[in-house]
This record gives C-alpha cells, structure tokens and sequence, in this order.
C-alpha cells in the first residue's frame, strides 16, 4: 500500500513528486512518459533561473532533481497508461497497464494529449503515416509528401518546419481562413513547396499497413479527392486526459478535472494538479506550483485521515 | 561473450528532434551500455530498415539484439539488457 500515487510525470507530476518525497510520503509515479506536454516545447523563456531552455533540457532537470528523492518515489513507466481509478473503503486502487496498485491518496496530472481527427481508422495508422508531434516524427518523412492538418499556431509552425525536409506538403484546414498569427500565415504563404487547402475536411485515411493518402472533402464545392501522401501530422489543439476518469471526478465542460482550492477534485483523497485541471492558466510554472500545493495537500490529507 | 561483443548488439534510431531519443541515449550511457546510433533523416535506407524492423515509422527504436523496442521503454530496455 503507498500513501500516494501520483499519475504524470510532467512538471505537475514531477514537483509534486519532489514535495511528496520532503514529506516522506510512499509514493509511486505513473506515467507513460517523461515530461509531458512540457518535453515537446521547443524554447521555453518564462520559467524563473533560465532565461532561455528547451522543453527537454527543463524536462531532464526536473527528472535529475526527482531522482535525488528515489528512495522515497518510485517512478513507473506504464506505457499504456492508467486505465482507471476505483476507491476501495478508505483507499483508491489504481489500474495501470493491467496492473493494480492500493494508495491512500492520489494527485492526477495526466495533462492533455493530442486531439484525434475522429477518423475510423486513425489508431490503425498511428506511427504508420498519423502522427500527432511533428517536432519529434518529422525527420522520418525527409523527401516524401505530407499534409498537415490544422490552421493553428502549431500547425503552420510544423509546416514551416517540416517544409525545409518534405518534397511537398499540403495544409488541410477545416476552416475558411487559416487561424495562426499573421506572421506565420505569410510565412507559410512564401514557402515554394506548400499549398494550403483551405475549407477543406479531412474524411478517410486511405493505405495498407502504412498510409498512402488522405480523402479530403472541399467543404465550399462539395467535392471530394485523394491526395498521395505518406505522413499526415495532425496539429488541430489537445485535450484533457481525463477519458479514464469519467464518472469518478467531476469534469467541467471541456473535460477538465474540476478543483477547489486545495488541489482536491470532488472525491475525498483525490487531488489534481496542471493542465488536466480547470485552472485557467496553462503554463509549465503554473503546473509545477500547482504540484506542490497538491502534494502539500495531499500530505495533509493523509495526516488527518490517519488520526 | 565479452562486453565489447555484447555493446556493439545495440542499435538506437533516432530523429535529431527527438527528445526521447536523448533520454535512451542518456540512459545507455549511464548504463555504460555502447551502442551505435543511426540518424534516420539523414540515412533513408535506414529509415527504410527501422520501419521494416519495427513495423511504424515512430523514433526512438532500439535494436537489442534483433529484439525490438519502440519508444523509451525503461523496464522493457532493462529486461532485454539483463538477458543479452
């Protein structure tokens, strides 16, 4: 039995981690990765004693920091991920890649993932052409034709990116005019092997085991076309990971895992921290203050509910 | 088997911008495991043998052994070093 059971491992995660261990809580860490959102960042320049840090740098910190304390956390990688969260009598057991692990507390900082184009066979093609962080899977794609699809600010970053490596890539956006800053949309305006396709619904992922081409619909004309390509990087925004938690703590409107005050959600020992939650700010500093309050609160849970 | 015969059984594929790709590299190092890694933006044949390997198109792949792994699998990584 742990006292606590932390799931994420992002800046939420990890600082909660940290305070967790100063209090000399059980703890074990769930996590399907390292870093979160936050290790996909590229520069970070707001988080206080670095002026300027990538993502994955402030992510190694964290980690080199958290392991100073691995007597007390133990840090799992579950692939998989948690699949649910039940309470057991005055305990909550949690369920990870097919395993289960008893905890008197438990901090939720899932974060958020990418959001799906909803396509029926997109799971099908992820990693075999879908792909939904174009910073890291880009590279593979050198020479080769891909869309992005987007109109956002992620989404024509990746297309300025990926442009110097593709031999063509198209923008499929959804709405009538790309979305992004000014800056960008004329960025991706003057690149010569770009071609944006605007009012234009992605609707069928076409291949074998890998992809080979995406169904568009002209939303405008009515017309539907094919086009080859070999990679489809889907930059269309993220979503609270809270799919698993359904039913078990009160989600708001987006999906977010409503809080109080005391980082607790609406059941007793369960606590939130980071952009899984509805605070409103979703910043990596933020994240990492609200790790702490949760931990501190957490502890002071357990202390009462020993008496 | 010695160690040298053993570390050149490593394998890691990586994308530049990777940062999981960093966090295998590092954790083989402090494993002092040696291992050869292979970029595969640079190298199309090799990113032809990772997808064939593997099976998808996702960096990091690590190849111990000719057993597979995809993406930084701490325990999976672990388990296969012990056995090698």
């Amino acid at each position: 039995m742990y006292d606590l059971v932390i799931i994420g491992a992002g800046p939420a995660g990890m600082t909660a981690g940290v305070y967790a261990a100063r209090k000399k809580l059980k703890t074990l860490m769930l996590s399907r990765d390292i870093g979160g959102q936050a290790a996909w960042s590229s520069d970070i320049e707001n988080y206080l004693g670095f002026s300027v840090i990538t993502g994955a740098d402030l992510t190694a910190k964290f980690e080199h920091h958290l392991e100073r304390f691995k007597d007390d956390v133990e840090l799992r990688i579950v692939p998989v991920g948690v699949g649910s969260i039940k309470q057991d009598g005055k305990h909550f057991v949690v369920t990870a890649d097919g395993k289960h692990v008893s905890a008197r507390a438990v901090i939720i900082t899932g974060g958020k993932v990418p959001r799906k184009l909803g396509l029926k066979n997109e799971d099908t093609y992820l990693n075999r052409g879908v792909t939904y962080c174009a910073w890291c899977d880009g590279p593979i794609f050198a020479g080769k034709e891909v869309a992005i699809i987007g109109g956002g600010n992620a989404a024509l970053d990746a297309a300025i990116n990926i442009s110097k490596l593709v031999k063509h890539l198209y923008v499929v956006n959804i709405t009538p005019e790309l979305t992004a800053d000014p800056v960008m949309i004329d960025k991706v305006h003057e690149l010569h092997n770009a071609r944006v396709l605007n009012n234009t619904e992605v609707v069928a992922l076409e291949g074998g085991k890998y992809l080979t081409g995406i169904e568009v619909l002209d939303k405008e004309k009515g017309t539907h076309k094919v086009l080859s390509v070999a990679g489809v990087f889907v930059e269309v925004g993220s979503i609270p990971a809270t799919d698993y938690l359904k039913g078990f703590v009160k989600l708001n409107h987006a999906g977010e895992i409503i809080v109080d005050k005391y980082n607790m959600t609406s059941v007793d020992g369960v606590f939130a921290a980071g952009d899984i939650t509805d605070v409103i700010e979703k910043q990596v500093i933020v994240a990492a203050g609200e790790g702490a309050k949760a931990a501190i609160q957490a502890s002071q849970f357990l202390s009462r509910s020993r008496d | 088997m010695s160690k040298d015969t053993q570390t050149n059984q490593v394998i890691v594929y990586t994308t530049p911008t990777c940062h999981f790709c960093n966090a295998v590299k590092e954790f083989l190092t402090e494993k002092k495991v040696d291992y050869k890694e292979i970029n595969v933006q640079a190298d199309a044949q090799a990113a032809d043998d990772m997808i064939r390997k593997s099976g998808q198109m996702g960096v990091p792949v690590i190849d111990i052994d000719d057993q597979i792994v995809i993406g930084f699998n701490k325990p999976k990584l672990e388990e296969l070093l012990a056995s090698v």
